[in-house]
């Protein structure tokens, strides 16, 4: 296997007709760009589509991947891109940041999640439940941030951001995440602590 | 000024390590003494390690087998550059070049540099009746879309510069 190998020795290895070592590839950034991809579409099977064409895509285009940046930030550009056309077809609305109409979704959600809460009461699902109550400008940077170990600049770079303004959209989402766990968590906090 | 949201903006920068050492120093004196703000520091900081230990979501068990069936059947498209041919390139930007010198060339040879005794260049293309050259709506727009590719060329140029600058920075 091609586990052992770094993301640009992959790539040259697939570039130069070695195909199977796509699959090192895929199992690196699989949970990545699924749990980006389901962020921004919200619902699994949607998410997964929209994951493995992703995949098909950087696999087509792989060969104009010059190494100038992660590989993780290459793929962002993918999903991202996937995602918008994927939500147009789907003429799904494309909450915005400031759209008070991702609140109003998410109380609307908020009883079907209580329902999975009661089965699955742990601090993992709770903080997934809460992104996933938010908007997907808000899921998409607090993933980026925790989860694909990108810093704050190459944040700003991927979203096309000043660094500030990816800052100051940060904080803004992880406040907003603590006010949607304080609202519809209130109870599983309590029992967490 | 003290408020909630300033609070939380700081002890964010404060627990990503982004703040100076400087207000680091202050926050943790603020921390000591401050109820609030050690209170919001619990808070803020409880988010901070759910986020940290929550894990990313997993797709099927069958995912990478699709896709790599997915892209059994494909081939790998060529670089861009590799079939963007430079020459053509290169020959767009010369036809654009050589009718510009064209027009140029023509419309100096249209007007009248009759301008009088002054022998100085200064006062003869000050006096150069230029309405003889820019009077036709054809060579006026093919001016300006001259121009305007040249600004975008231009921007191009110095948005890649700045990006190159941000990134050796």
């Amino acid at each position: 296997m091609s586990t052992g190998l770094n993301d640009n020795e992959l790539i040259s290895k697939v570039l130069s007709g070695d195909h199977q070592a796509y699959a090192g590839l895929v199992n690196r950034y699989q949970n990545y760009v699924f749990t980006l991809t389901l962020r921004m579409v919200k619902n699994r099977e949607d998410a997964e589509e929209v994951a493995q064409d992703v995949f098909i895509k950087a696999f087509k285009y792989l060969a104009d991947f010059r190494g100038a940046s992660k590989f993780s930030t290459w793929l962002y550009t993918i999903v991202n891109n996937t995602c918008i056309s994927f939500l147009r077809k789907k003429k799904l609305e494309i909450h915005s940041l400031d759209n008070e109409k991702v609140f109003e979704v998410a109380d609307s959600m908020d009883s079907g999640f209580r329902a999975n809460l009661v089965e699955q009461k742990s601090r993992q699902s709770m903080v997934h439940n809460a992104i996933g109550l938010m908007g997907p400008d808000d899921a998409e940077i607090i993933t980026l941030f925790y989860k694909s170990e990108q810093s704050l600049e190459e944040i700003a770079q991927i979203l096309g951001l000043e660094v500030n303004t990816a800052k100051v959209r940060l904080h803004r989402a992880r406040t907003r995440l603590k006010e949607k766990m304080e609202t519809h968590f209130a109870h599983e906090v309590k029992d967490l602590n | 000024m003290n408020t909630q949201r300033n609070i939380e903006e700081r002890l964010w920068e404060f627990i990503d390590g982004h703040s100076s050492l400087e207000e680091k120093t202050v926050i943790e004196r603020l921390l000591q003494t401050d109820v609030e703000w050690k209170a919001k520091y619990s808070e803020l900081l409880e988010v901070n390690e759910m986020l940290q230990s929550s894990e990313l979501e997993a797709p099927s068990m069958r995912f990478t087998k699709n896709v790599m069936e997915e892209i059994a059947k494909m081939h790998i498209a060529p670089a861009t550059k590799s079939y963007i041919n430079k020459r053509i390139i290169w020959g767009i930007g010369l036809f654009f070049m050589t009718m510009l010198v064209a027009i140029l060339i023509y419309g100096f040879s249209q007007m009248d540099w009759n301008t009088g005794e002054s022998s100085a260049i200064t006062d003869k293309l000050s006096k150069i009746d230029y309405t003889k050259f820019f009077n036709n709506t054809w060579v006026n727009a093919f001016m300006m879309i001259n121009v305007l590719l040249g600004l975008v060329l231009l921007d191009n140029y110095f948005s890649n510069k700045r990006k190159q600058f941000r990134k050796e920075a």
